[in-house]
């Protein structure tokens, strides 16, 4: 930690970044992001296993992008929505300085390249009140599952949470937004609810790094994550793609090989 | 007494093969039942999923997704890209637990008007014995839960 702070102050005093994105204390147990643009600021930092949230969604906001070049602490998962976003050409190729926090072992990624080399190494875990949601999923009938999500969606208030939380919902207009025409019901009626949650799976197909933000961000807690992970797993063994995986863009619903094998087109 | 049920599917075909498969079935003097509503698009590739699901919104209780074979496309590669999304959408849809039994993919040429009459009939008789789309019908009556 103390080397952590060490390396922040002197990447700050450097200039060689102009801020730094990390984590501090919260309210309560929780952490929240902080963004250190002065060397002040560094005690405040904190990195434990409370901090979870994907920093990578500011990395495209306008207002982070003034600030000119930013270091971000980082998890794997926030690792990999910042190389998904340099491959879909949202953060330039060492617009974005990546520390990578292995213990006490600091590692500093400025390119693409060296960011897809070290995140070859890393693989993605599901935690275990996930995995046995999923287990449960795949035991049910279609029309239990139907019941299921139709519950789960009953609790959703459209807040966006999990859109404005996303790294990979970076679009400046989201089609959520877009009233005229009215593509999505803005209402959070049972139908509206599942519409929304479809369109967000749908385009995040393919692109979704698997970090759960979305689903950490719900405040009723529905585990809207499991939809893009469930989505994002079917395209790669379809396809075999992966996203945060490639520095190059690698979009499976961009491209298509001539011998996709289906077995439902009559 | 209640009035026999006859489902009403909506068509998604596009401009070069199915559409114009279709044209040829009616030309061919081949008969099929009169349920299906087609619309026409440019391409397969057009068919955003969303249309689907608006299809079903709307009462439709089975929709059919037509157009060329791969390799067929008047756009070369149209078909390929909305055979992925079909491939991905497919899985979110089970996932979801959405009755996949009224949503027919097909691939129909322009020289297969026997085959647009074939694919109507089973797909007519398959949502016919399913029934009205019940599930979806609450969903949308439900309002705010």
């Amino acid at each position: 930690m103390e080397a952590l702070k060490q390396r922040v102050k002197e990447l700050l005093a450097l200039a060689q970044v102009k801020a730094v994105l990390g984590y501090t204390k919260g309210t309560g147990d929780r952490r929240r992001p902080l963004f250190i643009r002065a060397a002040g600021q560094v005690d405040q930092l904190v990195l434990d296993e409370a901090c979870t949230q994907n920093l990578a969604a500011y990395a495209t906001k306008r207002e982070v992008k003034q600030l000119g070049k930013v270091a971000v602490i980082s998890l794997p998962s926030t690792q990999r929505a910042l190389l998904q976003l340099m491959a879909e050409r949202q953060l330039r190729d060492g617009e974005v300085v990546v520390l990578a926090v292995d213990g006490s072992e600091i590692k500093e990624i400025t390119s693409a390249s060296a960011l897809e080399e070290h995140l070859a190494r890393k693989v993605t875990h599901l935690d275990s009140e996930d995995k046995a949601t999923l287990e449960r999923l795949a035991a049910m009938s279609r029309e239990e599952r139907w019941g299921f999500w139709r519950k789960e969606l009953s609790r959703c208030m459209k807040c966006y949470a999990c859109r404005n939380s996303c790294p990979m919902c970076y679009c400046e207009q989201c089609t959520m937004d877009c009233n005229r025409p009215q593509w999505v019901p803005v209402a959070s009626h049972a139908f509206g609810n599942l519409e929304y949650h479809m369109v967000r799976t749908m385009h995040l197909a393919g692109r979704c790094v698997e970090c759960g933000e979305c689903g950490r961000a719900c405040p009723v807690g529905i585990p809207v994550h499991l939809l893009t992970y469930c989505t994002e797993e079917s395209v790669h063994e379809q396809f075999g793609q992966c996203a945060g995986r490639t520095a190059k863009l690698d979009y499976a619903l961009a491209t298509f090989k001539a011998d996709d094998q289906e077995s439902f087109i009559r | 007494m209640a009035a026999k049920f006859e489902p009403k599917i909506t068509a998604f075909v596009c401009n070069w093969c199915t559409y114009a498969g279709a044209d040829l079935t009616g030309t061919s003097r081949i008969k099929y039942q009169s349920n299906v509503r087609i619309l026409r698009v440019p391409c397969t590739g057009r068919i955003d999923f969303m249309m689907v699901m608006k299809a079903l919104h709307q009462g439709a209780d089975g929709v059919i997704v037509s157009g060329c074979h791969p390799n067929d496309c008047h756009y070369t590669s149209g078909n390929y890209h909305a055979r992925r999304r079909w491939m991905v959408f497919k899985k979110m849809m089970d996932i979801l637990g959405v009755d996949m039994r009224r949503i027919a993919f097909s691939w129909v040429s322009a020289a297969e008007g026997a085959k647009w009459a074939q694919l109507v009939n089973e797909v007519t008789d398959q949502v016919r014995a399913l029934g009205p789309y019940v599930e979806y019908r609450q969903l949308v009556g439900a309002g705010i839960e």
